[in-house]
């Protein structure tokens, strides 16, 4: 953290085929990722059907040329319900690191800067700190109903406190450099100061923490559909299939290994993605993880 | 000393009253109980009288300080559905979760410092990516998942476990021992992954210090190095992960207890979910974050009464 360069993020992405050659497991995430991402955009061509269509004659089928993934207890096709599902988990996971890295980072610069507002900021991101993240969430969506956005809005909150400290952390290491003594000296506007000098640190760091907060965000989401209070019933999600599956374990597990399957592989990919992001530009929290 | 823990059990009270203040807040703003406990099908003059007669009418200052009240009371209010207060909910089915919670805990702290240890001494070898490669498991993996895979294969096929159910401990120690297993599995394993993560990066840390150079040459053997010299110095941020780690184990305990029948807190939460009944979560909330912060000041306390170094 010494270089005041804006530029660092871009300095230290250059290079990256000899690292993704150093690191294959990195490779073959990102490559999963980018099937996994243009399925879900692409769904209606995926050779899929329908994913809420019911056939009441062919319930709880083994996988077969019409069903590739078999049916489920309602007779919809498996296969279309994982690839539509793999939008929710997608859109959840990118729009809940998207926002809450952005509010954090604000919160953040904000209350590392100024530092009457650090200790009331702080003692707010104890709180929400102390509470339950999954708790929290289902509360929000019981209290105003099940919707994609509740969701999304229930599990960005318990993520932000983490996002803000990690800032914060940065914001008063750089704070004390030369350069922004300088800056200030010279009669530089504080937006400035926090925008042009401050903000470029925080972005390695803030890269990878988006990974792992995209990958956590999957994971509850899923969570949340599982235990009732998630994305709504009528939209396949990987969560909502497998709360659907559970009843019938027993006679048809196939229903259950599948969803299963895409949500361990996809944040399992998302979370090496992280790590080797972290590898790549944040070598000081590497060594320490 | 006793100045010192009296100001860190002090410090505790306005994190409790934020988090207070956050509950009621996000819940009053984001949804309208009178709605939900009069049901879909309720005219709006049957919402108005609820919300009358529940005191929503009254300023929200007014609300917010009479159920920080009701809360010093040790009350956390009542549930819509059954009509019973939520501290004798909690006393019922506190047990399983309690059980399931001690048993995890030392599972995965029996488990993965070791691991840890072991990663750390051969750091960059075959046991180090090994461990590794299971912390990035146990951070992907849902629990759900891992808990369906282990019934469909220690259950179902192998019939080693029982497939669900709970009996406590107090009435039959062997059948709560098989029927513990398989959950107690399921839920460490993200709680392990966090905590042989930390310990193989803090021991990595220590092992490189002067003192156990110095133990080694005067020829202490290797397992007591490693286990006296470097993980007792590097204790500290383990510790503090055991304790924050239980922010994870809380979600956790919810799903797991779902998915194994387990009639706990966690169970107590998900028939909330289907009766809308908003009592039981909020208080629930207040419950877990006293529990979360209690435990982190006992053991911000016995850090200060056992490392002379801690002063804060």
């Amino acid at each position: 953290m010494t270089a005041p360069a804006a530029a660092m993020p871009l300095e230290r992405l250059t290079g990256v085929f000899p690292f993704l050659k150093r690191y294959p497991l990195v490779a073959i995430a990102g490559v999963i990722l980018g099937i996994i991402v243009l399925a879900a955009v692409f769904a209606p061509f995926m050779f899929t059907r329908d994913p809420t269509a019911l056939t009441p004659l062919h319930r709880l089928r083994p996988a077969s040329e019409l069903n590739w993934l078999g049916t489920d207890h309602l007779g919809r096709d498996v296969w279309s319900r994982l690839v539509y599902g793999a939008r929710v988990s997608v859109m959840v996971g990118l729009t809940v690191a998207a926002l809450s890295i952005l509010l954090g980072l604000v919160i953040g610069l904000v209350a590392g800067y100024i530092r009457w507002l650090d200790a009331i900021v702080m003692r707010i991101m104890d709180g929400l700190m102390a509470i339950p993240g999954i708790l929290l969430a289902i509360a929000l969506v019981s209290v105003s109903g099940a919707s994609l956005t509740t969701v999304i809005v229930a599990i960005m909150v318990p993520e932000i406190p983490r996002v803000v400290r990690l800032v914060r952390s940065v914001v008063l290491t750089v704070r004390e450099e030369p350069y922004v003594e300088a800056a200030v000296s010279v009669g530089t506007p504080l937006p400035a100061i926090l925008i042009r000098h401050i903000l470029p640190n925080c972005i390695p760091p803030l890269i990878v923490q988006a990974t792992y907060v995209c990958a956590s965000a999957m994971l509850t989401e899923a969570i949340l559909s599982f235990l009732g209070a998630g994305t709504p019933p009528t939209i396949p999600s990987w969560g909502n299939m497998v709360a659907e599956a559970r009843l019938l374990f027993q006679i048809a597990p196939w229903n259950l290994l599948w969803p299963g399957i895409a949500l361990a592989v996809t944040i399992l990919a998302v979370n090496i993605l992280g790590d080797g992001l972290r590898d790549r530009l944040d070598p000081k929290l590497a060594k320490r993880m | 000393m006793l100045r010192l823990i009296a100001t860190r059990v002090l410090s505790t009270i306005p994190v409790m009253g934020v988090v207070a203040l956050i509950v009621f807040f996000m819940l009053r703003l984001s949804g309208d109980p009178a709605a939900i406990l009069a049901g879909d099908t309720a005219t709006s003059e049957q919402v108005e009288k609820i919300r009358i007669s529940l005191g929503l009418t009254k300023p929200l200052y007014e609300q917010f300080f009479g159920w920080v009240v009701q809360l010093l009371r040790f009350d956390l209010g009542t549930s819509l559905f059954t009509g019973l207060p939520v501290t004798t909910l909690i006393a019922q089915r506190i047990e399983p979760t309690a059980m399931l919670a001690l048993t995890t805990i030392i599972f995965s702290v029996c488990i993965a410092v070791p691991m840890g240890v072991l990663a750390a001494w051969k750091s960059g070898g075959w046991i180090d990516r090994l461990v590794m490669v299971i912390c990035v498991l146990g951070f992907s993996v849902p629990v759900f998942v891992m808990g369906y895979f282990l019934i469909f294969n220690f259950a179902i096929t192998l019939r080693w476990f029982p497939v669900q159910g709970y009996t406590s401990p107090f009435v039959d120690f062997g059948r709560f021992l098989t029927q513990i297993t398989l959950p107690t599995i399921t839920l460490s394993f993200i709680y392990v992954a966090l905590i042989a993560r930390i310990t193989r990066a803090s021991v990595i840390e220590v092992l490189g210090e002067d003192y156990i150079r110095t133990a080694r040459a005067k020829g202490q053997i290797e397992a007591k190095v490693l286990f006296r010299h470097a993980l007792k110095n590097a204790a500290v941020p383990i510790v503090t992960v055991i304790g924050l780690g239980v922010a994870l184990l809380i979600g956790g305990v919810v799903v797991t207890e779902s998915v194994y029948n387990i009639p706990g807190l966690g169970r107590l939460v998900v028939d909330a979910i289907t009766r809308r009944d908003y009592p039981i979560i909020q208080g629930l909330i207040m419950f877990f974050a006293l529990i979360y912060i209690v435990l982190n000041l006992i053991i911000d306390i016995i850090y200060t009464l056992v490392d002379p170094r801690i002063r804060y």
